[in-house]
């Protein structure tokens, strides 16, 4: 029971500087609080190697059958950051990138996308519009003929401020 | 006891292996033969069986050895958690000193079974030539060898029974491996080839397994396709377990029809699996074998709910079940109507890395067959969300789990109700399930679920942990307390030296340790290896930045600390990225 009592004392984990004293309700909820769960989910899903704990094997097949089927459709899922859900849109419906971008607007619209200006792939200084390509490549929108970005983009990003801003 | 053991030598040796040959656990035959001198030789010499959990925790030259009479061998090698690509892909699990060692001193072994291991098509040549009585061979997540190899085996076995190959990562180099079969060759009972990438030539299949009246188990791969598959079936109607190929085709009627007497012609099939890219179109021709399934595993099929509930409506003696969370709440609830006799679920993630998409697979369906299915004990649950409540209800309906592995795929998920960690679910769960063999935990975790464990959890032998708990005080918990804990697997949990050094006698009654970006430090994997020389103590570090391991300061983080226990001693095939500490 000591040893144990030693555990608590010597590793409690606080919120404070060293030396001030954290209330101790928030032990149990302090690395995930409630409003800021949702806000951070739509955030960098930055991706955690080997989690969820899925076989390489199993996910090799989930990787080689969604490349069939998307393969099929030219249906790419849409990510802003920020926002909490993805859209999915087909790509062939589209004529050129005004028209993607005047699209994206309208679905995006109400988490502000900003104006429009300069090259395609940039709106203003707050957003970018990036792709992920056939090779996992995370690309600025814009770049390439329309038709070749068609059959290469694989998924497409909007990307906030300052990680925006390098691309640029 | 009163004179010694005298009374053993009353019995001639053959009446002690008689007596020895019904026990039937290992553990029974190590306690025997620490007995007496006479119990240790009769034993010795009468074992024909043997399982090494970890390959490294003894020599293969002092194992085969021991048991001069081995016939059917089983070896693990890397890590569980080398599944998920967190252990280097060069770490080691070779082997060649294994099946050196066992040509050398068991010519007649007959059955080897190899898991996460790396086999080369060396490995695979050597077994075709030196054991001429080779029956099975069985490689489950293994790697480094390629079609060449299977080639040899299938050359030089001639009596082999069972070649099963399960989720390997087979290099695809000899198209024309199954024709290597000669055609005098009839014996085969199970050919498990689903895991092979490349085509098959089906007409070469067909013929092999014409010859072989005692086939029962066949699991294709994805390449061959649906239309080969009456052919294959007419000619083994007595198949007990098939895995089928590609399950999708234009549709046709003529070719629904064909295989749907195919396979109502094969009248013991009892389990299935396969099903690569099956749509509704041609699954209903499985309909009428669906009363007698044991077994079914849906889990690379994208199958939608509603198809698969009409599906599994009809398996009224499931017994094993795993599925994608396509099947979602409602699939669940028909499962836990229909399927009374239901024993094992996994329900895995059609979309891990997706964000939001609209499965609706919760606490719900977890609940609902816990409820009814009574016989109900080995559950894989991926989902989203989970409550405490749920995992109450489910620990009240199902006493009898022993094995139970919830994976909520975002770390450090709360109980999304109440937003309170999820303690007093999964502590409900080890205080109800008393013969609980297997955990996995995820979710928002404190130490105080890790108390609950180890006070309660008497039967637990493996533990698998990630993202959870708040300080040293969690392992603690967890090392001193769980009295039959064999395996423990750690990830990204803060969890430091203390607890380590305070239970290092505990690690060397275990089996392994795994822990990987936690709070340990060098100085203390130095001290552990110091005062414990019966464990090897593997620090990996892939980064390799600065000095060499040797030259580290004792408070350098640990990334990765592979620690088990062994009688042979550090190993000789390590890797740059591995450190065996002394």
């Amino acid at each position: 029971m000591e040893a144990e009592a030693s555990y608590v004392k010597d590793t409690e984990l606080r919120l404070g500087l060293p030396g001030t004293h954290a209330p101790a309700e928030t032990r149990g909820s302090k690395r995930a609080l409630p409003e800021d769960d949702e806000k951070s989910h739509g955030k960098s899903k930055a991706r955690v190697v080997g989690w969820p704990p899925i076989q390489s094997y199993r996910k090799n097949s989930f990787r080689a059958r969604k490349a069939e089927a998307e393969a099929a459709g030219s249906y790419v899922k849409v990510s802003m950051d920020g926002a909490p859900y993805l859209r999915k849109i087909d790509l062939r419906v589209y004529r050129g990138y005004k028209e993607l971008r005047e699209a994206l607007e309208d679905m995006f619209g109400c988490f502000s996308l900003g104006e429009a200006s300069g090259a395609e792939g940039c709106t203003g200084s707050e957003h970018a519009m990036a792709y992920e390509d056939k090779d996992g490549d995370l690309m600025l929108v814009g770049d390439v003929p329309w038709e070749m970005f068609i059959s290469s983009c694989k998924r497409l990003r909007i990307m906030k401020g300052s990680e925006a801003r390098g691309l640029g | 006891m009163v004179g010694g053991f005298r009374w053993a030598a009353m019995f001639p040796d053959e009446v002690w292996e008689h007596v020895f040959s019904f026990l039937p656990a290992d553990a029974d035959r190590n306690a025997a033969a620490l007995v007496c001198r006479a119990w240790y030789r009769i034993e010795r010499r009468s074992r024909w069986r043997v399982f090494v959990g970890n390959c490294y925790a003894v020599e293969p030259a002092a194992a085969v050895r021991r048991f001069p009479e081995v016939r059917a061998a089983a070896i693990k090698g890397k890590p569980h958690f080398a599944d998920f690509n967190l252990v280097p892909s060069d770490w080691g699990g070779g082997a060649e000193a294994w099946v050196e060692a066992m040509a050398e001193g068991w010519p007649h072994l007959e059955e080897l079974r190899l898991k996460r291991m790396v086999v080369s098509d060396d490995c695979l040549e050597l077994i075709a030539r030196c054991f001429k009585n080779f029956k099975v061979l069985s490689l489950v997540s293994c790697e480094g060898f390629s079609t060449a190899g299977l080639a040899a085996i299938a050359a030089n076995c001639r009596n082999l029974r069972e070649l099963d190959l399960h989720e390997n990562e087979v290099e695809d180099n000899c198209l024309h491996w199954m024709s290597h079969f000669p055609e005098s060759f009839a014996s085969l009972v199970t050919l498990n080839i689903a895991c092979l990438e490349g085509e098959v030539n089906v007409s070469v299949l067909e013929r092999l397994i014409g010859r072989c009246p005692n086939l029962k188990t066949l699991r294709l791969n994805h390449s061959v396709p649906l239309e080969r598959l009456v052919g294959l079936l007419h000619r083994v109607p007595q198949l007990v377990d098939l895995g089928t190929g590609k399950f999708a085709a234009q549709h046709h009627p003529e070719l629904f029809s064909k295989l749907e007497s195919a396979i109502a012609g094969c009248k013991n099939l009892k389990s299935l699996s396969g099903f690569w890219e099956a749509g509704p179109t041609y699954l209903p021709a499985i309909y009428s074998v669906c009363e007698g399934l044991t077994s079914l595993n849906l889990s690379y099929a994208t199958l939608q709910g509603p198809e698969l509930i009409k599906l599994i409506s009809r398996c009224k003696n499931l017994q094993r079940l795993w599925v994608m969370d396509l099947i979602e709440d409602d699939g669940l609830i028909a499962v836990a109507a229909s399927c009374k006799l239901l024993q094992e679920l996994r329900v895995f993630p059609s979309d891990p890395y997706g964000a939001a998409q609209p499965i609706s697979l919760t606490e719900h369906g977890l609940v609902a067959i816990s409820a009814g299915c009574p016989m109900l004990h080995s559950v894989l649950y991926f989902c989203r969300q989970m409550t405490n409540a749920a995992l109450l209800t489910v620990a009240k309906n199902c006493p009898n789990f022993t094995c139970f592995r919830l994976c909520i795929m975002e770390p450090h998920t709360p109980d999304y109700i109440t937003r309170q960690p999820l303690d007093a679910g999964f502590s409900a769960i080890v205080e109800s399930c008393k013969h609980l063999r297997r955990l996995s935990l995820s979710g928002l975790l404190t130490d105080l679920v890790f108390k609950s464990i180890g006070a309660s959890a008497n039967c637990l032998e493996m533990l698998s942990v990630a993202f959870a708990g708040d300080g040293d005080a969690g392992l603690h918990y967890i090392l001193s307390g769980c009295k039959n804990l064999r395996k423990l697997e750690i990830r990204d949990c803060p969890f430091g030296d203390k607890p380590l050094l305070d239970n290092a006698a505990k690690l060397e009654t275990m089996r392994s340790l795994w822990m990987s970006s936690c709070s340990v430090t060098l100085g203390a994997c130095r001290q552990l290896a110091r005062k414990m020389p019966l464990l090897n103590v593997e620090v990996i570090n892939e980064r390799k930045r600065g000095l060499p391991l040797e030259l580290q300061p004792d408070n350098c983080p640990v990334e990765k600390l592979y620690i088990y226990r062994t009688v042979a001693g550090p190993r000789s095939d390590t890797p740059s990225c591995v450190w065996i500490l002394r």
